[in-house]
């Protein structure tokens, strides 16, 4: 089914400001040594400037590889990604990257872990560091500056993974199952934590998750993703107020958007 | 996650007593104990059953035997000293390098690092007798044996440590486009530094082995040496003598060894 032309976002197109993320009829396929698989197949998406895009699909959706596609990780085996309406031909200094275990490297304090990308990147370190007492101030993790990762729990590492990707002030955000590792209530405080830097910070967010009620609760628009192929089922637009509050999983709004991409992804 | 929560995991972390590495006089107590308990067995069993002392010294022939020959000893203790890390730091300085090369040059890995993997299992020390053919008895050969036991595992730890990076984190290190040079130094080293230090603990207790082995083939100085001088003359209680000193400096080698790994690499010390 061609759910493209009837969209309900496609008739925002014009309020939204900006086309950030252009991707055109994406193939990616993968050999393997039992035959060639598909994992993207025909995948077409707008992102908005500053929008908050959910990828949500059941594993082997691709909903990680097309956010490996965003962020020039992977080469597509066809079709095209516009940033900022150039192609994407490598890794761009403009994108943070979240990934779902929070990676920090154990000999750096959890300062010199945020500041990594600034080392890299060769930014003025003063100011990054003052920028990386911001960031871990918003999290709550200006205590912990001179801790290392390894005497954090998960959730306070992860905080100090998403300071990691924003210490650069990328314009995108790239998310892959940035919270599926945690338990479920820091998994909802750490949402409306992105939620209230994305609200200071404008940003494009691209957050990857298999959780419905997560993708929901955070984004403009849900993306649900159907399995073999991988492949855009629909895009759901989420028209609940900002900003946005953990009760609202009550409304019955959201039991029917809920519903909605529970239906396509075809998961009961 | 609430504030209050917050607040709570911080003390639980102040409160928490990280355990110390290090041994307490508490926890000697037992193991001094017994080796002084079966130190005197071993005192009752010469005296009782009258054993030759050029066939098993009695402990206390032992101690004799280190105060009268406390300066031959010292003397030949700082010749094997010098032999193991002469040999071992020689290794180092080769070893590591190596393995940079061969991680990063593709070509390496699939010519030389199959061959060094392949070597590592012949006996080195079986060399020993060859080197003292082309090189003589000086104390060059037994460096060179101390060199050869070393290098394999630190060649073979570093290689795998410099490959032991989460593909994760060479994600996050390539969405950065983040050059060769910065994925050395800020990643792939420090990620191998624990690797490195698994290849030198077990390199430096090979090198006491080599240089003891080199010094059997043929020397004139050395503890080695003097086991084998002391032995063929019947002087067994000189020969125990060097025998715990041996034994001893591999432990304070060993543990010397694991202090400056808790130095370098706090972070993976305990895991």
């Amino acid at each position: 089914m061609d759910v493209s032309d009837k969209l309900p976002h496609e008739t925002k197109l014009s309020k939204r400001p900006a086309d950030k993320v252009v991707i055109e009829k994406l193939h990616k396929t993968y050999l393997t040594s039992s035959g060639r698989t598909v994992a993207l197949q025909d995948v077409s998406l707008t992102i908005g400037k500053d929008e908050f895009i959910a990828l949500v699909g059941p594993s082997g959706c691709g909903k990680s590889t097309l956010l490996r596609a965003i962020s020039a990780l992977i080469k597509p085996s066809k079709g095209k990604i516009l940033i900022d309406g150039a192609p994407l031909s490598s890794p761009s200094n403009q994108v943070g990257i979240v990934f779902q275990q929070a990676v920090l490297l154990p000999w750096r304090t959890v300062l010199d872990n945020v500041l990594l990308p600034a080392e890299i990147l060769r930014l003025d370190l003063v100011k990054a560091a003052a920028r990386a007492r911001d960031l871990l101030n918003m999290v709550g993790l200006s205590e912990f500056e001179a801790r290392y990762p390894g005497e954090l729990s998960g959730g306070m590492q992860q905080r100090a993974a998403i300071c990691r990707a924003l210490i650069h002030n990328p314009s995108m955000l790239l998310m892959d199952e940035p919270f599926a590792a945690l338990d479920a209530l820091t998994r909802e405080e750490l949402g409306l934590q992105l939620l209230r830097i994305w609200a200071a910070e404008k940003k494009t967010i691209v957050f990857v998750t298999h959780n419905i009620s997560e993708a929901i609760l955070l984004a403009d628009r849900v993306v649900a993703m159907s399995p073999r192929p991988g492949r855009i089922s629909e895009i759901v637009s989420v028209d609940l107020p900002r900003p946005r509050t953990l009760d609202m999983e009550f409304l019955p709004e959201f039991k029917s958007y809920s519903d909605r991409v529970r239906a396509v992804i075809g998961h009961g | 996650m609430t504030e209050q929560t917050i607040s709570q995991i911080d003390t639980d972390i102040e409160d928490e007593v990280i355990p110390e590495g290090g041994w307490s006089i508490k926890d000697s107590i037992a193991p001094l104990g017994t080796f002084a308990v079966l130190l005197l067995i071993w005192e009752g069993c010469t005296s009782y059953f009258a054993i030759p002392t050029w066939l098993l010294p009695a402990p206390s022939e032992i101690a004799k035997a280190f105060i009268e020959w406390r300066g031959e000893l010292w003397h030949h203790t700082l010749v094997t000293l010098w032999e193991t890390l002469a040999g071992f730091a020689l290794s180092i300085a080769l070893a590591i390098p190596l393995a940079v090369l061969v991680v990063y040059s593709p070509f390496l890995r699939k010519s030389v690092y199959p061959l060094l993997l392949g070597l590592q299992s012949v006996p080195k020390v079986a060399i020993a007798p060859l080197l003292a053919l082309w090189i003589g008895f000086g104390v060059l050969p037994k460096i060179l044996v101390v060199f050869l036991v070393c290098f394999f595992p630190i060649v073979v730890a570093t290689a795998t440590g410099l490959t032991s990076v989460q593909p994760a984190v060479m994600d996050l290190i390539r969405s950065l486009s983040a050059n060769q040079l910065q994925t050395f130094a800020k990643i792939r080293f420090p990620a191998a530094m624990p690797h490195i230090f698994v290849g030198l603990k077990i390199a430096i207790t090979f090198a006491v082995i080599g240089a003891v082995i080199g010094e059997f083939v043929g020397a004139e100085s050395g503890l080695g040496y003097l086991i084998l001088a002391s032995s063929s003359q019947a002087h067994t209680p000189v020969a125990f003598a060097a025998l715990v000193v041996l034994t001893i400096m591999s432990i304070v080698l060993y543990y010397a060894m694991e202090s400056i790994e808790k130095l370098a690499v706090p972070w993976a010390v305990g895991e």
